[in-house]
């Protein structure tokens, strides 16, 4: 399982930097998300996907899933969500400046060059 | 701290007082105040003379980093104090002579007292150090001073020009220099010349021992102007009179000389020691005096013939190495180099600042230094035309003159080198003798050439700038002393003899003292019809003869195109390193995300894989891995399959609801693998993240609104499918290579009873690990901050337009 899930997290890695090397700005960003995405499921995998219970103390399990990636996995999640969503308003925000989300067009004014 | 360490920082101490004096006492002359410095300091030098000629030495130890065996330690042999005596002597001087040629109404002579104050402090420090790291400070100071001192009138381009240039120049060599001292510590343990020399037996064996005698001989060559690093002496003419003769003609291009004499112990044992100073000093010897004929500025003339004249000492100290290869010798010949060496130092410092005196009193009174329009001045000018006669022929080396004395050793040391075979390169040893002889002719032309064509030949006084007359006497005594000592030395040489030179040599070749050899000097004008004497005289006929056909033969110096000249080498390198780091910038830095990316990418795919492959860390281990369910592998067919819809996506919102599939299929897998708070999070998060690309989506300006697939870029892809792929890599390997349990046995033991709680990740979010969450929620809040920042606040921008 541990091999197959770090195939998928590769697939990920693979289409977020091509997503990130694109021109569009819209895309970058989706490629960061997807790049969020494998990293977490990366976290999660490579503590070991062996079946055991949720992490919540119940009679009678002795078997629970690892509760340590996971609790860092969700603060990963909220942290990327925070900067994603500040990236998207900056993206937004540059399109009602800029008018282009080409960024090729953005290399600073001339006398920033 | 002792009398002589207050000796040595005495020069630093008055350069304090020196603009108090300058502004509150306009009427005298700030020089007079300065001149006390170094006349004090000559008596107090004298003093010492008795001691070292008895064979005695004086150390004295002030502590400044003791932990790092950096101590302020002064040591007075004989050539420590020749030099001191030179520096202090000559100073005296120079800043006479400075008084009388600066007028105090036009100059700022605060700032010129105070550079040349530090300068003398500096070389104090250099030749009187016994810390190799104290000698390096003092030695850098000195290079700081120079390049203060020749940009002196720095609103003229050609002084910060020439400042920068050997600025640069001995800079460059006073770094390798001090990699040199630190591979001597690394050898020897200790930054002390003295406990250093005491070791050349066992450093010579040592693998760092050729490193560190090149990197020495890097920094001595550069200051003391030896072939090719001599160009930036004669740039440094654009400094007032008074410096070039005190600096860059009698003490600081004499620091290498120093330096080279002083580490002869420790150095001189290796026959690449030998041949490279030898050998370098003969060319340079050659080159400059070559040279010198061509210029027609007088203090070129004697710039180059500095260089020259460096170049004879330096090939002297190098030629008196061989003594140490020959010790058994019952009259070692080679000894008579380094006697030599010595002597024609002291020499040279009385006729070369006797003679830039000399051009400084000419420019002075006549407004220029160009040969070509000066002429007959001899009737005008009786008491400078004797300077300059004197003092040139001494450097020509006729008698009977000091400078006759040295040439004529200095002759004799050359022909002896023909014996050595260090090496075996005998046959090569011929050179030595030719290129000095051929030095000597070109000497003995540029000497002449140097009185006839400004005292003597067609008077052309319409040409001068200025109404020429005699120099004041002030402006006369200073020169007027040195050319005496000339005489005085040229007739009396012994009194040189046990007083200075003497200790000097030992302290130069302490070895041969040790093998019981008596250092004996004795300078003598008649020494019987020897090949030297023969030589002198074909150097006096032969060059009569140049100097008379010189029209006829000058044009050889125009076949050499400036381009190809070693300044021509040092601008276009200049030049071009200024033009290369813009180009390779601009190459490098295109302005583009994309090429940064490409680099941050290739590297990280390429650092990762090489050392997975080279350190074979690449491992495959199935051992310790889970089930693989039917419903997880449909799970995963479904997520790759929605990333790679995004890439092939039509429309945008396409690859929103792509990316949507990707999220939900990730919370999926959470509760599959046992996860529920992060299924929860992660559908939420998703939702709002969708939602929030929606909203971007909607409110694309029109321009934007130009749906298009993205167009396939096989570089970008490659790259994509290589990022993945060293990831993957890297995931097999590092969960094939687990070494240790996880710590989390812990937290499912205790989450109840230490922390009274039952859901363990949230347990483990507040309560163990509680402060990474509060920089998560401060993360959020920064980030809602901006959010509502980067909305709200846009006055800036729209009052600008």
């Amino acid at each position: 399982m541990e091999f197959l899930m770090s195939i998928i997290v590769g697939i990920l890695f693979t289409c977020a930097v091509y997503l990130i090397l694109s021109k569009s700005l819209i895309r970058i960003i989706i490629g960061t998300v997807l790049l969020g995405h494998g990293s977490h499921l990366l976290l999660l995998t490579m503590s070991g996907l062996k079946s055991g219970s949720a992490p919540v103390l119940m009679d009678n399990i002795s078997e629970y899933a690892d509760p340590l990636p996971q609790a860092l996995v969700l603060t990963a999640i909220v942290i990327s969500f925070g900067v994603t969503a500040f990236f998207l308003v900056l993206a937004y925000r540059a399109y009602q400046e800029l008018g282009t989300d080409n960024m090729e067009q953005m290399r600073g004014t001339e006398s920033h060059d | 701290m002792s009398l002589l360490h207050l000796a040595i920082v005495l020069p630093f101490l008055a350069a304090v007082f020196i603009p108090f004096l300058f502004k509150g006492l306009r009427t005298i002359h700030t020089g007079w105040f300065v001149l006390l410095v170094p006349l004090a300091l000559f008596i107090y030098f004298i003093q010492y003379l008795p001691l070292t000629g008895g064979g005695q030495t004086v150390t004295k130890t002030f502590q400044w980093i003791p932990s790092l065996g950096i101590d302020f330690t002064a040591h007075v042999d004989g050539l420590g104090l020749l030099f001191a005596l030179l520096i202090t002597g000559i100073g005296t001087l120079v800043v006479l002579y400075s008084i009388y040629y600066l007028a105090k109404e036009k100059e700022a002579l605060h700032n010129f007292y105070v550079y040349l104050l530090m300068f003398m402090g500096a070389m104090l420090g250099v030749v009187l150090s016994d810390n190799l790291i104290v000698l390096y400070m003092f030695w850098e100071f000195t290079s700081i001073s120079s390049f203060l001192l020749i940009g002196y009138w720095y609103d003229r381009e050609r002084s910060r020009y020439g400042a920068q240039k050997s600025m640069l120049i001995t800079v460059f060599g006073g770094l390798s220099m001090l990699g040199g001292i630190v591979l001597l510590y690394l050898m020897g343990g200790t930054f002390s010349i003295q406990e250093l020399a005491g070791m050349s037996g066992t450093l010579i064996t040592d693998p760092l021992f050729v490193p560190a005698l090149l990197l020495i001989l890097l920094g001595a060559f550069t200051k003391s102007a030896q072939f090719p690093f001599h160009i930036w002496l004669p740039d440094a003419m654009e400094a007032p009179t008074p410096v070039s003769a005190y600096l860059h003609s009698a003490t600081m291009v004499k620091a290498g000389i120093y330096l080279v004499a002083r580490m002869s112990p420790v150095f001189a044992e290796s026959g690449l020691w030998l041949w490279l100073v030898a050998g370098f000093g003969i060319f340079t010897l050659f080159w400059g005096s070559f040279n010198a004929v061509k210029k027609t500025d007088l203090k070129a003339i004697l710039a180059f013939s500095t260089i020259s004249q460096l170049g004879l000492i330096m090939s002297l100290l190098g030629v008196g190495a061989a003594a140490l290869h020959y010790d058994y010798l019952d009259e070692n010949i080679y000894m008579i180099a380094t006697i030599a060496a010595v002597f024609h130092l002291i020499n040279h410092a009385t006729f070369k600042g006797a003679l830039f005196m000399m051009v400084g009193i000419v420019d002075h009174e006549t407004g220029t230094r160009d040969i070509r329009k000066l002429g007959g001045l001899v009737t005008l000018m009786p008491i400078t035309f004797t300077i300059a006669i004197i003092g040139s022929f001494s450097m020509a080396g006729i008698p009977p003159f000091n400078g006759f004395l040295s040439k004529e050793m200095f002759l004799a040391a050359m022909i002896s080198i023909i014996e050595v075979d260090v090496f075996n390169l005998n046959t090569w040893g011929y050179l030595f003798p030719v290129l000095a002889w051929v030095g000597s002719v070109f000497t003995f032309v540029y000497s002449i050439m140097l009185v006839y064509k400004t005292f003597l030949g067609k008077a052309q006084f319409e040409k001068l700038p200025k109404k020429p007359h005699e120099a004041p006497i002030g402006m006369l005594i200073s020169p007027l002393i040195l050319i005496a000592l000339v005489i005085v030395f040229g007739f009396f040489p012994n009194l040189l003899s046990n007083s200075m030179i003497k200790p000097a040599v030992e302290a130069i070749l302490p070895a041969l003292g040790d093998a019981g050899q008596e250092v004996y000097v004795n300078i003598y004008f008649w020494h019987g019809f020897t090949p030297e004497l023969f030589m002198t005289l074909g150097v006096v006929l032969i060059g009569i003869v140049l100097y008379s056909t010189l029209p006829k033969w000058q044009g050889i110096y125009n076949r050499i195109p400036e381009r190809l000249t070693l300044n021509g080498f040092y601008d276009k390198g200049l030049a071009g390193s200024e033009t290369g780091g813009y180009r390779l910038t601009n190459g490098v830095m295109s302005g583009f995300m994309r090429t940064y990316l490409v680099y941050i990418f290739s590297f990280f795919v390429a650092i990762l894989l090489a050392t997975l492959f080279i350190r074979g860390a690449f491992l495959f281990d199935t051992a310790d891995l889970a089930q693989i369910e039917p419903y997880e592998v449909v799970l995963a067919i479904v997520l790759a399959a929605s990333a790679i819809t995004i890439l092939f996506a039509k429309t945008r919102l396409m690859s929103f609801i792509s990316l949507g599939a990707v999220g939900y299929s990730i919370a999926l897998f959470f509760v599959f693998f046992g996860a529920p708070d992060l299924a929860l999070t992660q559908l939420v998060i998703e939702t709002v993240s969708v939602a929030l690309f929606l909203l971007c989506f909607y409110h694309l300006p029109e321009i934007s609104r130009k749906e298009e697939r993205m167009g396939f870029r096989f570089g970008n892809a490659l790259l994509a499918v290589l990022v993945g792929l060293t990831v993957t890599l890297l995931a097999f390997s590092s969960f094939s290579y687990r070494s240790f349990e996880s710590i989390s046995q812990y937290h499912i033991e205790n989450v109840y009873d230490l922390a009274a709680g039952g859901n363990m990740v949230n347990v483990i979010l507040v309560d163990f690990r509680g402060f990474d969450t509060l920089f998560e929620i401060a993360v959020l809040g920064v980030a809602a901050l901006g959010i509502y920042a980067m909305i709200r606040f846009r006055a800036v921008r729209s009052e600008n337009e």
